[in-house]
C-alpha cells in the first residue's frame, strides 16, 4: 500500500477525476474569455465591469478559480513527487504551492465581489 | 568487407570508478544482422563484453537493452531498423541499475511485478477438472498474457524511472489488468483497492513510450486506461 497526505484528494482516483472535470471547465472557461474579447473588440471598463456583476459570470468565474486550485495542486503535487526527492524540499515546495494556491483563490474571490 | 561503427556502455564496477563508452569496429560483411548477432562479433574482439541473452528469437526476454535511444530486444532487431548513419550506440536499460556493462538488476521491476499478484485467484472451490471459460471470454487475455517480461515498457517509462518503488509500470499493469479480465479470477476488489493511491497505477501520464518499444506489439496505455474505468466504475 502506497499512502500519501499532500496529494489533493488522497487518492488516486479522485485526484484524477478531479484533474479531468477541471480541465473541462478550465477549457469552457478560456474559450468563453477569448470569444468574449473577439466579438467585443472597443471594450471599455463599464462592458467589462457589467459582465462580472452578473451573478451567472460570478459563478462561471468562481468555478474557474475553484478548478484551477484544484488543477494546480494535483499537476504540481505530481511534479514534486516526480523530481524533488529530499523529503524536507519536497514537503517545502509542496506547502509553498498549496499556500500560494489559497492565496489566489482568496484574491480572486475578492476580486470577483469587491468591486 | 562493411564495417559498422558501435559504441557500447562498459562499466565494471569491480575495476571501473565510472562508466564509459568503448568503440568498437565490426564487420557485418554487408549483411542486416540483428544487433545481437552483432554483439557476439564484439565478444569475439573482447571476451569480457557481458550481456544477457538466451533464446536468441524473441522469447525469453533477456537481452531487453537500448539500441540508438530506443528499448528493444536486441535478437529480434534487425540493424537495418536502428542504424543511423553507420553508427550504433548500445546502452543497458534505462533507469535500473547496472551490475556490468549492458547487464541490470532488474530487483525493483520484479518487485513490482510481484506486487500485483500475477496468478489467478478464485475462492470458490476447485471443480473435479478445470474452471472453464467460454471462447468470449478467453478472447478477452488477447494483448495482455502475451507479455515476456523483457522490461523494455518499464524502462522507457519516465513515471518508472522516478518512481520505481511506488509506480507498478507498463509491465505491472498490463499484467495486473490480465487478472482483472480473467472471468475465472474472484480478486477484482483487492486488485483494484490496491492500485487506487497516486502512484501505483494513477502515476501515468498516458505518454505511451510503453507502446512505442514493446517488442511484442502489446498496449499497456489502454490496459491501464481499461483498469482506470473499472476504478471508476466501482467507486462513483
Amino acid at each position: 500500500m502506497v499512502t500519501n497526505i499532500t496529494s489533493f484528494g488522497r487518492s488516486g482516483l479522485s485526484d484524477w477525476l478531479m484533474q479531468r472535470v477541471s480541465a473541462v471547465v478550465l477549457a469552457l472557461y478560456a474559450v468563453f474569455i477569448v470569444a468574449y474579447l473577439l466579438f467585443n473588440p472597443d471594450l471599455d471598463y463599464y462592458t467589462w465591469s457589467g459582465l462580472f456583476a452578473q451573478t451567472w459570470m460570478r459563478i462561471f468565474s468562481l468555478l474557474a478559480f475553484i478548478s484551477m486550485a484544484a488543477h494546480a495542486w494535483i499537476g504540481l503535487w505530481t511534479v514534486t513527487t516526480d523530481y524533488l526527492k529530499p523529503t524536507h524540499l519536497r514537503v517545502g515546495a509542496q506547502t509553498v504551492i498549496i499556500l500560494a494556491i489559497f492565496v489566489f483563490l482568496v484574491w480572486g474571490i475578492q476580486i470577483l465581489w469587491g468591486a | 568487407m562493411s564495417n559498422l561503427q558501435v559504441s557500447v556502455y562498459r562499466y565494471n564496477p569491480e575495476t571501473d570508478s565510472a562508466p564509459y563508452m568503448q568503440e568498437f569496429q565490426v564487420d557485418t560483411k554487408g549483411r542486416d544482422l540483428m544487433v545481437l548477432d552483432v554483439l557476439h562479433l564484439m565478444k569475439e574482439q573482447d571476451s569480457g563484453l557481458a550481456y544477457r541473452r538466451s533464446c536468441r528469437e524473441g522469447v525469453c526476454g533477456s537481452d531487453g537493452m537500448n539500441m540508438n535511444g530506443k528499448n528493444g530486444l536486441a535478437c529480434i532487431t534487425p540493424l537495418s531498423d536502428v542504424v543511423k548513419g553507420g553508427k550504433l550506440t548500445l546502452r543497458p536499460l534505462p533507469g535500473l541499475p547496472v551490475i556490468r556493462d549492458m547487464v541490470v538488476d532488474m530487483g525493483m521491476f520484479y518487485k513490482q511485478y510481484e506486487r500485483i499478484q500475477p496468478y489467478l485467484q478464485n475462492e470458490t472451490p476447485a471443480p473435479a477438472i478445470e474452471r472453464l471459460q467460454s471462447p468470449e471470454d478467453r478472447d478477452k487475455l488477447d494483448g495482455l498474457y502475451e507479455c515476456i517480461l523483457c522490461a523494455c515498457c518499464s524502462t522507457s517509462c519516465p513515471s518508472f524511472w522516478w518512481n520505481p518503488d511506488k509506480f507498478v509500470g507498463p509491465a505491472g499493469l498490463l499484467q495486473s489488468y490480465r487478472f482483472l479480465a480473467d472471468s475465472r479470477d474472484t480478486a477484482t476488489r483487492e486488485r483494484l483497492s490496491e492500485l487506487e493511491d497516486p502512484f501505483s497505477l494513477f502515476r501515468c501520464r498516458g505518454i505511451m513510450n510503453c507502446v512505442a518499444v514493446c517488442p511484442k506489439g502489446l498496449n499497456p496505455t489502454r490496459a491501464i486506461g481499461k483498469i482506470r474505468e473499472m476504478l471508476l466504475a466501482d467507486a462513483t
